[in-house]
C-alpha cells in the first residue's frame, strides 16, 4: 500500500474519528461526504467510544497471504456503545470466550507488515474486556 | 417496452481449464450460443459481457473489445459489465433493456472469468468487499459469509449439519451435469469433516475457484415465436444495490438487496414465490443459498434450513433449487455465473436437462449476487410453446 492511500485513513484508524451529520445527527464511520440518512453534506468530527459488543464473528483459518503469520484469527462485526458498527480483528489468538454478545474494547495495534518497502500498517483491533 | 425472449444458450465446461485462455472461453460459449439460436453472427447487433476482475486475474482489461473480436463479432457495440459476482446477471439485464427498448433486435449477453491463471484468487475476490474497512482488517469472502452464517445460527438456530445438507443436495444435482467442475456426489461426513476455512464454514461449504464462460442470445419475443421452438420469455427483471460492507446492514442474518431485486421481479412478472417451478440461487457458500431462499419468499425467515433437510429444494421437492449443481458443484467463474444460471433455466424450461430435468416447469427464477450482498439481480423466465 502506498503512503498517500494509507495516510488519508489515519484519522479513522488511529483516532477512531467519525463524521456526525449536522442535519440528523447520524454518525458515520468511516466519515462520508453525503449523509446516508438525510442527504446532508455538513458534518462535525465525533470520536467513537472504544467499548462495544460482538454482533457476529468468525475464526479465519485460511487468510490472505499478508495475514498468514497471524492465523488463526477472529474477525468480528462490533457494535460500539453509541450504536456505530465496524469490522475488526481480535488482538489475541482466538479466545475461548468469544461469542455473540462478548464485550470488547478497541485497542491500537499493528495490522499488517506488508511487503518490506511498504509502510507498516496500524489500526484498531478488539480485545475481550 | 416490448417483450424479450432468450433464443439461444451456450456455455463451456467449468473447472480448472489451464489450456484455455480467457478470450477462447468466451468465444466458445458465444459460438455455441449462436449455433443453438440458429442465428448468423452477422445478425448480432450488440453484446454485454459480465466479468469481475480480468485485470487482476489475467492482467487483461479492455475486455469488451478483445472478447468481441475473438468471438468474431467485431465491429458491433460491446460493453463489459462489472458488479463483482453479479456481473453476469447485470450483463443479462443490460441486454434485456437494449432489446426491450427497441434499440436492437439481437443482443448477446455473456459472462466469463478465468480465475486459475496464477493470481491470488482470495485477494482478487476480496476486492468485492470494502477494501479499507473490511479487507484491511483481514476479512475474506468465506469470512464474511461465515459471519452471516453465525448471525443466522444465533437468530434462527441454524446448524452446521443443516448447512451441509445444502452442499450434499447441490452435488447430487451437479453429478448429473457434465459441465460441472465437481460432478460427484458427496455425503454429510465429507462436508462436516472438511478443513475449516472460516468457522463455521468448511471447505465444502464454499464454491470453488473456476474458469468458464456462458452466453445467451436475446431477441424480441415476436421474433422468437417465428423460430418454431418453445419461447422462453423474460417475464420479470429486478436489480438492487446495498452497502458493500456487511457491518453497514441492520440485520446481519439477511441480504436486503436480494429481497429488493426479488420484489421488483415478482411485481413486474405478476407472480408469487409459490408460482415458481425451479430456481437457481447464488450459493457461493451454503449459508447464501438459505438466506437467498428466505429473501425471495420461498420459505419464512429461519425455515429454509429445515426445508432443505426435508428435501423441499431437491429435484423432486416443492421448489427445486440449483438443479445445475449450483455454484458449489457446477463451479463459480464469477463473471460467468449469472449467465450460466440462465443457461440452466432455459434448458430446464425447454426440456433439455436429461437426468436432472424438473417435470414440466413453466416459470423459473435466477438470482445472482455480488460480494456479500452489495448487489443482486433476479430474473423470472416463462416458457410457452
Amino acid at each position: 500500500m502506498i503512503s498517500p492511500r494509507y495516510h488519508r485513513e489515519i484519522p479513522q484508524r488511529y483516532r477512531l474519528e467519525a463524521g456526525k451529520c449536522t442535519g440528523c445527527e447520524e454518525i458515520h464511520f468511516p466519515p462520508r461526504v453525503i449523509c446516508r440518512q438525510c442527504g446532508c453534506r455538513e458534518f462535525t468530527t465525533e470520536v467513537l467510544p472504544t467499548r462495544g459488543k460482538v454482533l457476529t464473528y468468525t475464526i479465519v483459518e485460511i487468510p490472505p497471504a499478508e495475514f498468514d503469520s497471524q492465523k488463526p484469527y477472529v474477525n468480528a462485526v462490533v457494535e460500539l456503545t453509541n450504536g456505530v458498527r465496524l469490522t475488526c480483528m481480535f488482538a489475541e489468538a482466538p479466545p475461548d470466550e468469544v461469542d455473540i454478545g462478548t464485550e470488547v474494547e478497541l485497542v491500537f495495534r499493528r495490522l499488517q507488515s506488508g511487503r518490506e518497502w511498504e509502510v507498516l500498517q496500524y489500526g484498531y483491533k478488539a480485545q475481550v474486556v | 417496452m416490448r417483450d424479450v425472449a432468450v433464443i439461444g444458450v451456450g456455455m463451456t465446461k467449468f473447472g480448472e481449464l489451464w489450456r484455455s485462455p480467457l478470450r477462447d472461453l468466451f468465444a466458445e460459449a458465444a459460438a455455441d450460443c449462436l449455433t443453438d439460436a440458429g442465428i448468423e453472427r452477422s445478425q448480432v447487433q450488440s453484446a454485454y459481457m459480465g466479468c469481475m476482475t480480468s485485470g487482476l486475474f489475467n492482467g487483461q482489461e479492455h475486455l469488451a473489445a478483445i472478447l468481441t473480436d475473438y468471438a468474431g463479432l467485431s465491429p458491433i457495440s460491446a460493453t463489459r459489465v462489472e458488479s463483482a459476482c453479479a456481473s453476469g446477471g447485470v450483463a443479462f439485464r443490460s441486454a434485456w433493456l437494449e432489446v426491450a427498448s427497441g434499440a436492437s433486435d439481437f443482443v448477446l449477453a455473456g459472462g466469463v472469468e478465468k480465475m486459475n491463471d496464477g493470481a491470488d484468487a482470495t485477494y482478487c475476490l476480496s476486492t468485492a468487499a470494502d477494501q479499507e474497512y473490511e479487507v484491511y482488517h483481514g476479512v475474506t469472502f468465506p469470512g464474511l459469509y461465515a459471519m452471516i452464517a453465525r448471525a443466522h445460527m444465533h437468530k434462527y438456530g441454524t446448524t452446521r449439519e443443516q448447512l451441509a445438507h445444502v452442499a450434499v443436495k447441490s452435488h447430487r444435482n451437479g453429478a448429473q451435469n457434465a459441465r460441472a467442475q465437481f460432478p460427484t456426489e458427496i455425503n454429510l461426513d465429507t462436508v462436516l469433516n472438511a478443513v475449516m476455512v472460516a468457522s463455521p464454514l468448511g471447505l465444502f461449504d464454499c464454491s470453488p475457484v473456476s474458469d468458464g464462460a456462458a452466453a445467451v442470445l436475446l431477441a424480441p419475443a415476436e421474433v422468437a415465436r417465428d423460430l418454431g421452438k418453445p419461447v422462453v420469455k423474460i417475464l420479470g427483471c429486478g436489480h438492487a444495490t446495498d452497502a458493500i460492507a456487511l457491518h453497514d446492514r441492520q440485520d446481519l442474518a439477511s441480504i436486503p438487496a436480494v429481497k429488493a431485486a426479488g420484489d421488483q421481479a415478482y411485481a413486474m412478472a405478476g407472480v408469487k414465490p409459490q408460482d415458481i417451478d425451479l430456481c437457481e440461487v447464488h450459493d457461493c457458500f451454503t449459508i447464501a443459498e438459505l438466506v437467498c431462499l428466505e429473501e425471495l419468499g420461498f420459505f419464512p425467515r429461519g425455515e429454509a434450513a429445515a426445508a432443505t433437510v426435508d428435501g423441499a429444494t431437491g429435484l423432486e421437492g416443492t421448489i427445486p433449487v440449483n438443479t445445475s449443481g449450483g455454484l458449489k458443484s457446477k463451479g463459480h467463474p464469477v463473471g460467468a455465473t449469472g449467465i450460466a444460471q440462465i443457461v440452466e433455466l432455459v434448458e430446464q424450461l425447454t426440456g433439455r436437462s436429461a437426468k436432472r430435468q424438473v417435470k414440466n416447469p413453466r416459470l423459473a427464477m435466477a438470482q445472482n449476487m455480488g460480494g456479500s450482498g452489495g448487489s443482486s439481480t433476479v430474473h423470472i423466465l416463462e416458457v410457452s410453446s
